[in-house]
Formats: C-alpha cells, structure tokens, sequence
C-alpha cells in the first residue's frame, strides 16, 4: 500500500544548521503518528516539510505516492493546526472555519453550513459569530482543528496543538482528538516533546533527536525497548546499565535499560536478576515511592508500589527483575 | 538567636529621600499621578492648538468689507459663498485630486518597500531600511526640495537621462499630454506629484510597516495552508490586516498635501493649491476670513476620510 508521507533520506539544513538530516519515514495512511522529541529536534521542520512551508535541501517526499517537492502549501491535500493556532484576528471564528472552502471558490450558503457542521463536530456550536480574540486557549484549538478539518485533509499536521492548554484541558483534548481520528480515518501526525502525549495517543511514535530519527515503533516499542540511550532517557526515565554493570549482571553489552517499575524490593528469584544498592532518597509520587539508590557508584531510580515498605537510606537492600525487562541497546 | 544575624533586604517603610515620599504619594493616588503625566499634553492641545483651530474657525465666519477691505465682525456665510466661487472651487478640486492621486502613489510604493522590511529583513537589513527611509527627513524639506527642481528641469539630470537612453521621446509625449504636462517637468503638475510622493513616502512606508510587523508568519502559512493562492492570501489576509496603516498612511500623505504651500510654488505650473491660497488670502490680500474657511476644507475632508474609513472596517483589526 502506498504511505500517506515517504521520507526518502530527506535533510533541510539552514545555513550550517542541519534542522532534518537525513531523515527516512513512512507514515500509513488511517495512522496516528507522533513525532516526538526535545526542541530544536526537527521535528517541526519535518512537518514543515510535510506542509510545504519549508523545502528539503536534499531528499525525496512523497505525499500519497506524489511528488512533494515544487508544490507550493495551497496545492497539498493537507492541512496544520499551528501551534499558536494562527486564527486570522479579523475574521469571525465562522470565517475562519470557512476560510479554506472560500478560498475555493465555495458558494455563501454552503460553506457557512459546513462550517457550522464542523464547529459543532469541535463542540462549539453557534460561536461563529464571535472574533477569535473573545475565545479562551482551548476553544481557538478546537476553531484551529475545524478549520483544518472542514477542508477534509486525507492527512492532518499538528504541531505541538495542546502545548499552550493547561494540564486538564490537554488530556480531555488528547482524548477528544484520538476520537475524532478514529472517527474520521484520518492520518494525524502529530509533533509534540510531551512523551507521555506521545505515548498515550499514537499509533507509532518516531523520537527525534539532532535532526535525526533515532527510534520509530509502537509506543510500547519505543518504552519497553529503546534503542539508544537518548531514547531511553527520553521517554520516560529510564535506567540505563554501563557495561560494567552489565558484566557484573551476566550480560556482555555495552549499555542496557532498565524501567523503574520493573524493580522490586527482595531477593531474586528464578528467572530473575539481581543489584545490591544503597538508597539516597525517597520520595512520595502518590500511586508509587521513587526511590533513588546507589548501585556500584551509579544511580538506579526504582518506583515501587504505594503501600510496600520504602527502605531506609543508608541501609543496603537487595533489588530484584524480570530478566526480560533488562532491555540491551546498540550504544553506549 | 539566628534570626538576628540575618540581615533583611527587604524595603523600609520610609528611605527618608524626598521624591521616595512623592512617589510613595503618587502610588497612592493613581489619579493624581495620571493627572500630572496629562496635564501638560492636554495644556498643548487643548490650548494651544484646538484653542486657535476654535478662533481660526469663528474667523471664517466673518467677512471682508468690499469697499474697505476691512473684516466686518458679524457673523456670516458671505465667505463660504466666496469659497465655493468658480476660481476658489478649483483649488479645492485641484488640490484634492492631487493629494488623492499622491496617496494612491504613496501607498502602491511604499507596500512592496514595507512588505520587504517587515518580512523578510533581519539584523543588519532591517538597520539599513529604517536608515534608507528617515535618511531624507535629516535633511531640510526646502534643500530637497529645490534639488528636485534641478532634477526635473528642462536642462536637469532627468532630461539628460532621457535623451541618453534614446526615450526623450516618452518624456515629450508625457508632457505634450494637457493639463498633466508642461514646458517641462519641473514646471508640470506631474513634477508637483512626484515631488509630493517623494517627500511624504516616509510617512507611508512607516504605519504600513508597522502594521505588517504585527502579521504573524503563521497568518500567512495557514492561509496558503487552508488552499489560499498568494493573490488571495494578499487579498483576504495580508490587505485587511494592514489597512490600519494604509490608513495611518494615508492621513499623513492626504493630509500634508492639502496643507502644503512650498512644493506647488517652487515645482509645478502657477495655478495655486489651498496651502498657496490660505497663505496669499491672510497675508497678500488680507483676508483672513476666508484663508480660514479654507483651512477648514482639508479639516472636513478628512473627517468624512476618516469616517468612511471606519465604516469599511479598516480599525476592526486593531
């Protein structure tokens, strides 16, 4: 089947700045893929990409099976929600919901109706008559999301869309947004450096760093398994094992990583491996304790349930795991 | 005890100084405070300028004595009739048609210039913009004024340039044309207007800039996202959201020129504009009268400028 978006070897360097370099993706369509990683990544540049804002140095795009290079934003079948939602400050939020479908030459009557279709589809019925600037952070996202939507993209862009909400509405839109995708069929693709975002609304998760891909999987891939250290210690903070270490547990690697979940206060059993460690500090995260310890003169993070004894510091205690949650990487 | 030792930061209740207390007075007194920043700005305007349009205006309510060419101080519309007399009407259009056409220059000029500065120039660029636009207004308004006199001359640079580019045939043809033409450039209505576009397109360029400058780059990304052609991201995006400089603009270019006086006299044909008028009316002829209801001219037209302005929306973005 033909990928929504093909990377192929794709770079966009500003100047001696390698924003994108050598980038290879393929996102399927019907997907909700998340590009994730630390700002200055190349993640957004990578949309930009997809967009036509921006134009690769080298490399060959494909949208649907077509050729992205030389087409200008206006004549892609995709369409963003910006980051700072990028409403126009002189059109009713009705007018900007209908801006795409104006643009195209789309009769009065028809559009205005679509476009009140798609602003109750975001849950704000009968709001546009008001100006952007009368709406609060949330309710520009969802006018953001229908004006996109309204033009029935086959592929959705959103860069960083719930950045600037506050904690509880992002996770009512992260839901919200999951839904609607599932609804629509469409492919999302979705740049944020939130990893849990990532990790709880994607189907595939590619972590950026440098300008680089450096992992793409399932977010159960990318958290169980990571392949580097960037990446381990990126999504999610992970403990990553020298080789040292690693020797001492039986394992020739160079570097290995270890979830805090998966270590538990006692002895190992069959099956299971274990670390001596002396722990510095503990503290109270609600559903677990986080517990920091001393093992050989690195630092192992262990979260062990709420309601379990959390040892003393200064007091050295065995720690025990699965020897299949010991994930080996590919460097150090 | 520790606490002792440790020496506070924090702000006494009173340093002592005397304009520490005047402030502390202020703080608590906004009103107070807003009444010494305005008093001496609204002293200004209120006095100094609306109190001498307000006298200006009662003048032209006077008329002047034929047989004595004294001012008769009782009121009268005999002056206004006087201003919309055939000759006096003229003036008013000519000068109207000049300062609508200057505008219209001013702002086809100065968008592509603005849209440059706003846009695209950065760093060292965006210095050498600001530089290229207030570099004229350093120097004297009249030194300019007569340089471009030289220039537009029948023996001047332009004509020079012209004969060698083999295109003084253009130039003459131009200026064979009626009532825009002339002997030659300098003494044309054409030269009046290029001289007028090159004076005021500072005060173009500057508003349409500023305005563009608060055009964030996404604005014009999610129109061409959204399928919009640039010809339609310009028309729908770019253009309503600069019209309040456009406007700023043009208040400034229409304005200017309905006032001037010293451009039409030194560069142009010896048909006067309202600045000449109201200047030769008060001083010359002596009739303050109506050199004053003329000055009310550009003050009407601008207010129904304005207002027209502000029904098509153009403050809706602000």
């Amino acid at each position: 089947m033909t990928p929504a978006i093909l990377f192929q070897n794709v770079s966009r360097h500003f100047g001696s700045v390698r924003a994108v370099d050598g980038v290879d993706l393929a996102v399927a369509e019907g997907e909700f893929f998340a590009m994730l990683g630390p700002s200055g990544s190349g993640k957004t540049t990578c949309l930009r990409l997809v967009a036509g804002f921006e134009q690769p140095t080298s490399g060959h795009i494909e949208i649907f099976g077509e050729t992205a290079e030389g087409v200008p934003p206006y004549r892609r079948n995709v369409n963003t929600v910006f980051q700072d939602y990028a409403l126009f400050p002189h059109l009713s939020i009705l007018d900007n919901v209908a801006y795409g479908l104006m643009v195209r030459g789309m009769g009065r009557g028809e559009r205005r109706r679509e476009a009140e279709e798609a602003l109750a589809m975001v849950a704000l019925p009968g709001y546009g008559a008001r100006k952007p600037g009368q709406l609060s952070g949330g309710q520009r996202q969802r006018v953001a999301l229908a004006r996109a939507l309204v033009n029935r993209p086959r592929v959705l862009l959103l860069d960083e869309p719930l950045g600037a909400l506050d904690l509880k509405l992002r996770e009512q839109m992260q839901e919200e947004l999951k839904t609607l995708q599932k609804t629509l069929g469409l492919t999302f693709i979705f740049v944020t450096h939130d990893q849990s975002e990532a990790l709880s609304m994607a189907d595939r998760v590619a972590v950026f760093h440098e300008g680089k891909v450096r992992q793409v999987g399932t977010p159960e891939e990318i958290y169980r398994r990571p392949k580097t250290r960037f990446v381990a210690d990126f999504v999610g903070s992970s403990n990553v094992l020298s080789r040292a270490q690693c020797q001492r547990l039986g394992l020739d690697a160079p570097a290995a990583s270890l979830r805090p979940e998966s270590i538990l206060l006692g002895t190992p059993t069959d099956g299971q491996l274990g670390l001596t460690g002396t722990p510095i500090a503990a503290s109270f995260l609600g559903p677990i304790n986080r517990v920091t310890l001393d093992c050989a003169g690195e630092r192992i993070v262990a979260s062990l349930p709420a309601g379990t004894p959390v040892p003393a510091a200064g007091e050295p205690v065995t720690l025990a795991f699965n020897r299949q949650d010991l994930h080996v990487m590919e460097e150090a | 005890m520790a606490m002792a030792a440790h020496q506070t930061h924090a702000p006494t209740t009173s340093d002592g100084h005397s304009l520490g207390r005047l402030s502390d007075v202020l703080w608590r007194h906004p009103k107070l405070f807003l009444a010494l920043l305005l008093c001496l700005p609204l002293l200004w305007l209120g006095v100094v300028y609306l109190g001498s349009l307000a006298i200006f205006l009662v003048q032209s309510l006077f008329a002047i004595d034929d047989f004595s060419g004294l001012v008769t101080y009782e009121p009268t519309l005999a002056t206004y009739r006087q201003l919309f007399s055939d000759a006096n009407f003229d003036i008013i259009l000519r000068t109207v048609l000049m300062a609508a056409s200057v505008t219209l220059a001013s702002i086809v000029i100065a968008f592509p210039i603005a849209y440059y500065a706003a846009r695209y120039a950065q760093g060292v660029w965006k210095a050498v913009f600001y530089l290229g636009v207030m570099l004229p207004l350093w120097s004297s308004y009249l030194v300019k004024i007569y340089a471009w006199k030289l220039i537009l001359a029948k023996e001047g640079i332009l004509t020079w340039l012209f004969t060698k580019l083999h295109l003084l045939w253009l130039l003459d043809s131009w200026l064979a044309i009626p009532v825009i033409g002339g002997n030659s450039l300098s003494v044309s209505y054409t030269g009046t207007f290029m001289v007028f576009v090159y004076v005021w397109l500072p005060f173009m360029i500057l508003p349409i800039q500023a305005a563009l400058e608060r055009v964030s780059g996404s604005l014009v990304e999610a129109s061409a996202d959204l399928g919009a052609h640039p010809r339609q991201t310009f028309r729908h995006v770019l253009l309503p959201l600069a019209l309040p400089g456009i406007v700023a603009g043009s208040i400034f270019t229409f304005s200017l020129t309905l006032g001037d006086y010293i451009i039409p006299q030194i560069i142009g044909s010896s048909r006067l504009f309202i600045g000449q008028a109201v200047y030769a009316q008060q001083g010359t002829a002596g009739n303050l009268p109506l050199a004053a209801a003329f000055t009310l001219v550009p003050i009407v037209i601008m207010s129904a400028y304005l207002w027209a302005a502000r029904r098509m929306g153009a403050f809706d973005a602000l």
